[in-house]
């Protein structure tokens, strides 16, 4: 097959949930605004550097506030995934784009997880790690709903497919 | 065969262990006292400095080796039929046991005074690639039998597996010709600046480094500076060369490799520690060529098991358990390479696919990056602080381009991926040019990766996730259609349902260009 025809990876058939968009502006600005506040807490107790510090924290926000307009959207446009009988597939990222696939019978362990932002969104990551110290996927961003039942099924079907997993 | 290892009974590490110990510590405290004397005696008389340290030695010796005896009263491991138990520690007892049948590797290891007393250290592994110490059990000394004993009873499961081949002897024994390869490896730079160092620390300690760089500037007081730093350099690399002799013969020196029953490669080296590593062969997912700069140039390459489940030895930072032929010939650690994997034809020395122009031009775009970015700040600083720096500027600039340049084409060169049997290889890097051959069934997982800029040139990075090794093995830059329909190929299944032809387009840049040099880059 090779030579011939041009080929390309396919987008992973679903989506993240929606509100996931709003889960990672918030995540972007709250870690935006931690440095912001202590810059401007310091530059309002130290007089002499005040103006050098007013406008670190200044450049800091501009830059976080920047990010969190621009990127979410962009990431869940990319962020995908999928789970065949066979394998997961999960597509992220945005300037650097990444696809991961792990056949069902090598994962070794999947694991949910919700941060406390998670759940003020109400959504789950599931992590699927397989052998390989480099190998995990994650689905970040699912409705926590959902991805519970992602982990049950993932965990199921890993258990039904045969393999050493190395 | 029920040898001391076998048994119900829990067994008490040897009781000999107790002398190692005590050896050590002897000199230890003579390493200590001798100094500590001499500053004391400069104060107060000898005889009450010298009772001072004595009292103190004594103290060290006698408490460090009844701590050990504790730790001997208190440690105790039985070798059942289903599990291998360790039992350790006086008021917090740790216990650990292994189940025989996850037992992957047993390597015993013996420094000069242990190998004198007939001692070995013995690990025992499982294949676990997570939790590093958890999944080892340490017998800190036992004698040397036992070792033997334990090393044949725990991996003998292996011989009755019904792949079990017969004995296939020694796959390679060390030629003291190899030695040769020894000062161009990147020790010789390291160790030569590390003895530069230490004379400079040694005599500030002594207080005597404005004497000792006296003394050197009154030898080449005939010569120019230039010369001098010419001179000390040299100095600096024989000195280093010489380390890296020695330390080859420490590491390398009764080296033999081989096949033994049952199916695990044994690694046995070392001229004062021994050390013996076993590698069940079917913990093993393929094999790693490496050629670090100065050894390639010599035509020479290092062969490093690629293996579930190798621990990193922590006391022998040079060289990594996974090393099983030091630097040979390149057409011998292919050959042996080949006898490792039982292949008839090296898998490592099979013509590769070269990579898209695209991949040239990101690594020249590299290149002349890096060389820019210094040139540009020194000659910022030039123009506002001293014409020197742009002349310095300048300098580096027509020295390091063509440099910065090489290096790039040779990169592109190494740049290289195919498939040849079970095999998948891979072949990147130009400072370390790597060559790996990994089993197309140890793959468990696709990574892709595109950047912006690499989606713009049409190339994409493909990853190649295993459980063994360093986990994760790259193929830098390749065509975007080829490299997937490659990657596809290589792993039947995996990659395939996930593809889509582009519609209604032509495949520029997928046409695999045949590689100028396909077997490797030196002549």
């Amino acid at each position: 097959m090779t030579g011939e025809n041009a080929v390309r990876l396919r987008p992973p058939r679903n989506a993240v949930d929606e509100r996931a968009v709003a889960w990672w502006r918030s995540q972007l600005l709250v870690t935006t605004a931690v440095p912001v506040v202590i810059l401007a807490v310091l530059g309002a107790l130290i007089g002499p550097a005040r103006f050098w510090l007013l406008l670190a924290a200044g450049a800091v926000a501009a830059l976080g506030l920047g990010c969190a307009a621009f990127f979410p959207a962009w990431w869940f446009r990319v962020h995908r995934w999928e789970v065949t009988d066979e394998a997961v597939y999960v597509r992220t990222g945005a300037l650097w784009q990444e696809w991961r696939i792990a056949p069902m019978s090598r994962i070794q362990t999947v694991d949910t997880v919700r941060g406390p932002l998670e759940q003020l969104f109400r959504l789950g990551t599931v992590t699927v790690t397989t052998a390989s110290s480099k190998g995990a996927l994650r689905i970040a961003g699912l409705d926590h709903e959902l991805a519970a039942q992602l982990g049950e099924r993932l965990t199921a079907l890993t258990q039904a497919t045969p393999g050493d997993a190395t | 065969m029920s040898g001391a290892g076998t048994g119900e009974e829990w067994r008490r590490l040897d009781r000999r262990m107790l002398l190692a110990t005590a050896a050590v510590l002897c000199g230890v405290a003579g390493g200590a006292g001798l100094p500590t004397t001499l500053g004391l005696a400069g104060s107060r008389p000898l005889w009450q400095a010298l009772s001072w340290v004595l009292a103190g030695a004594l103290l060290l010796v006698l408490g460090g080796t009844a701590a050990d005896y504790v730790r001997w009263r208190r440690t105790r491991y039985r070798i059942g039929p289903e599990r291998v138990e360790l039992h350790t520690g006086l008021l917090l007892i740790k216990r650990r046991s292994l189940a025989r049948e996850r037992i992957r590797s047993v390597d015993l290891t013996a420094n000069p005074l242990q190998r004198l007393l007939g001692l070995v250290k013995v690990r025992i592994g499982t294949g676990e690639s997570t939790g590093g110490s958890e999944s080892t059990l340490e017998l800190d000394l036992v004698t040397r039998v036992e070792g033997e004993l334990l090393r044949r009873e725990l991996l003998a499961r292996a011989a009755v597996d019904p792949a079990g081949t017969p004995d296939d002897g020694a796959l390679a024994t060390v030629d003291p010709r190899w030695i040769r390869y020894a000062p161009v490896s990147f020790l010789t730079p390291a160790l030569g600046g590390a003895a530069a160092g230490s004379v400079m620390q040694v005599s500030e300690w002594f207080g005597a480094q404005a004497e000792v760089i006296d003394w050197m500037g009154d030898r080449f007081r005939d010569v120019s500076l230039a010369w001098m730093l010419v001179d000390l350099v040299l100095i600096a690399t024989i000195a280093g060369a010489v380390g890296a002799l020695g330390l080859w013969v420490e590491m390398w020196w009764n080296h033999r490799l081989e096949r033994e029953p049952g199916g695990t490669l044994r690694v046995r080296r070392g001229l004062l520690t021994a050390r013996s590593v076993s590698i069940e062969e079917r913990r093993l997912r393929g094999i790693e060529v490496v050629e670090p700069l100065g050894v390639r140039l010599a035509g020479a390459a290092r062969v490093d098991a690629v293996a579930t489940g190798l621990a990193k030895d922590d006391g022998d930072k040079h060289s990594d358990l996974k090393t099983l032929l030091p630097a040979v010939p390149r057409e011998l650690a292919d050959r042996v390479a080949a006898q490792v994997l039982r292949e008839p034809q090296p898998p490592t020395g099979t013509p590769l696919t070269a990579h898209p122009r695209a991949a040239r031009t990101r690594r020249l775009r590299w290149a002349l990056w890096t060389v820019a970015a210094p040139v540009a700040l020194l000659a910022g600083l030039g123009l506002l602080l001293t014409p020197v720096l742009l002349y310095v500027a300048v300098g580096c600039a027509v020295v390091l381009t063509p440099l910065a340049v090489l290096l790039a084409r040779d990169a592109y060169r190494s740049l290289g991926h195919g498939v040849t049997g079970n095999y998948l290889v891979t072949r990147s890097g130009t400072v370390r040019r790597t060559t790996v051959a990994l089993q197309r069934s140890g793959i468990i997982g696709w990574t892709v990766k595109q950047s912006y800029f690499q989606r713009r040139a049409g190339i994409l990075t493909l990853t190649a996730t295993t459980a063994a090794g360093a986990g994760a093995y790259d193929i830098y830059d390749a065509g975007e259609s080829q490299g997937l329909a490659f990657a596809s190929d290589a792993v039947p299944d995996l990659l395939a349902p996930f593809i889509e032809p582009v519609p209604g387009l032509p495949a520029p840049f997928t046409e695999p260009v045949p590689t100028p040099e396909a077997r490797s880059t030196e002549q």
